[in-house]
């Protein structure tokens, strides 16, 4: 994506000087994760949202002349939109969807991998509004040899030798009436950090298809062969049966994209080494998530996992939101244990107990242990 | 050229101020490495991977930068390079 350097500077020199109320992982290309405490609101506030960049020359894109161009080999009559038509042109619709960065609890990892240490908040959940992919898809009409959509956003590599970064998905995953060209997140016009003007929502499939700062749709009809999708964001076959899926053409012997995210959860409002008092009520409380499946229970343990409990479910924003919990629990004893929490989803699936060795440190979701105690 | 106009907009932004108080552990190649890696990213990535890489995976890392990424190093300095970060952010 070859974009003038007069983008560059213009970038920079607009870079905001405050302070994020974020954790920075790395200054350039711009990484920041929400700390846990940004998470006690079912909706991820806009300004405390993560923020993944994966290049450095990060236009800022002006809207009046943004034009999104869909084309492809396989799209029978190529189209470029402007922001006024899509919006106009096309049936407005919002869901309510968890952005989960593939890497996050990287830092987790065992044993440990290299890349973005992200802990637990590289993630949020958000109202997305926008157009559907695939109304967009049809204008520009889709051939019967297509297989894959190709999405390219305007951010591109200082180094002209450094992959662009494009991600491609499977024209069904496309086809879905969730997955959208969304302009606003939680009311707002995107804000620059989460892809102004316009980035792609795929509910219930991890944030590196979420492409920012779009700019072209390309239908194409062999599998697409980029860096980010052959080479990086892949899990070994076999090792995570529940959210392995299938996706032939980008499926070598041994290795897969990753795509829907695992059943996890957090617990928000307790820290390791939290001291309660002994008989007074207290509470577990977090969030919990899987790929779309929905949540069948959140269960706690304040034993280290010798008994479980139900946690009472918050209000479902729908299956690709994340939802609350709540378990009440009173500590009757002095002395240390350990509070637990683990998601279960409609089809099944569970936490792990273990980490799962992977070399991208992928799909951590064991269960968290923490330790605390009551004087 | 991109990497002399981004090295005046370094210089320039005050946005990056912070980024440039950014100091690697002094030691023999430091400069070697900072020159090396700061065009296309900060030198925060270095110390978030310390003790995460030994020197096969460090070794890895930079080879991985030149050949995937286009990093301009010359082959002759690429010993060095690794041999900096695995003294100093090895495992």
């Amino acid at each position: 994506m070859p974009f003038p350097t007069i983008f560059l500077l213009a970038a920079l020199a607009a870079a905001p000087e405050q302070a994020k109320p974020l954790i920075r992982r790395t200054y350039r290309p711009p990484n920041y994760e929400s700390p846990v405490d940004a998470f006690k609101q079912v909706i991820t506030p806009n300004n405390r949202f993560f923020e993944r960049n994966h290049l450095s020359d990060i236009p800022k894109l002006n809207l009046k002349v943004w034009k999104l161009s869909v084309g492809g080999d396989a799209a029978e009559k190529p189209i470029t939109f402007t922001a006024a038509q899509l919006k106009h042109d096309f049936k407005q619709v919002e869901i309510t969807a968890l952005a989960f960065c593939s890497g996050n609890r990287r830092a987790l990892a065992q044993p440990r991998v290299s890349g973005v240490q992200w802990t637990y908040g590289a993630m949020g959940n958000a109202r997305w509004k926008g157009v559907r992919l695939k109304d967009v898809l049809a204008r520009a009409g889709i051939h019967k040899d297509a297989v894959e959509i190709v999405f390219d956003g305007a951010d591109a590599p200082v180094n002209d030798k450094t992959p662009d970064f494009r991600k491609s998905i499977p024209l069904a995953k496309a086809l879905d009436d969730d997955t959208l060209i969304a302009f606003e997140m939680n009311g707002k016009p995107l804000p620059q950090s989460q892809g102004f003007p316009a980035r792609i929502v795929l509910p219930g499939w991890t944030a590196t298809y979420w492409v920012k700062h779009l700019i072209s749709i390309d239908v194409v009809s062999k599998p697409f062969e980029g860096f980010w999708m052959k080479t990086a964001y892949r899990i070994p076959k076999g090792k995570f049966p529940a959210v392995e899926g299938h996706w032939p053409g980008q499926e070598t012997e041994s290795s897969i994209p990753i795509t829907e995210i695992a059943v996890s959860s957090l617990i928000t409002n307790i820290h390791e080494n939290q001291i309660f008092r002994r008989g007074q009520p207290s509470a577990i409380k977090g969030l919990a998530w899987d790929g779309g499946h929905g949540l069948a229970k959140v269960e706690t343990s304040t034993d280290g996992g010798k008994t479980w409990q139900l946690a009472t479910l918050g209000k479902d924003y729908g299956r690709y939101s994340w939802r609350q919990f709540t378990a009440a629990f009173t500590p009757e004893q002095p002395g240390a244990f350990t509070i637990m929490a683990r998601a279960t989803n409609t089809a099944g699936n569970t936490q792990s107990t273990e980490p799962i060795p992977n070399p991208g440190g992928y799909h951590h979701n064991v269960v968290q242990s923490l330790k605390v105690a009551a004087d | 050229m991109v990497k002399i106009i981004f090295a005046v907009a370094l210089s320039m932004s005050s946005a990056l101020a912070d980024e440039s108080q950014l100091r690697l552990i002094d030691a023999p190649g430091r400069t070697l490495v900072a020159t090396s890696c700061i065009t296309c990213h900060s030198l925060d990535y270095i110390p978030m991977n310390s003790k995460i890489l030994d020197r096969k995976g460090w070794d890895a890392e930079v080879n991985k930068m030149i050949k995937v990424m286009g990093a301009p190093i010359r082959s002759e300095d690429t010993a060095a390079i690794v041999n900096y970060l695995a003294k100093n952010y090895g495992r």
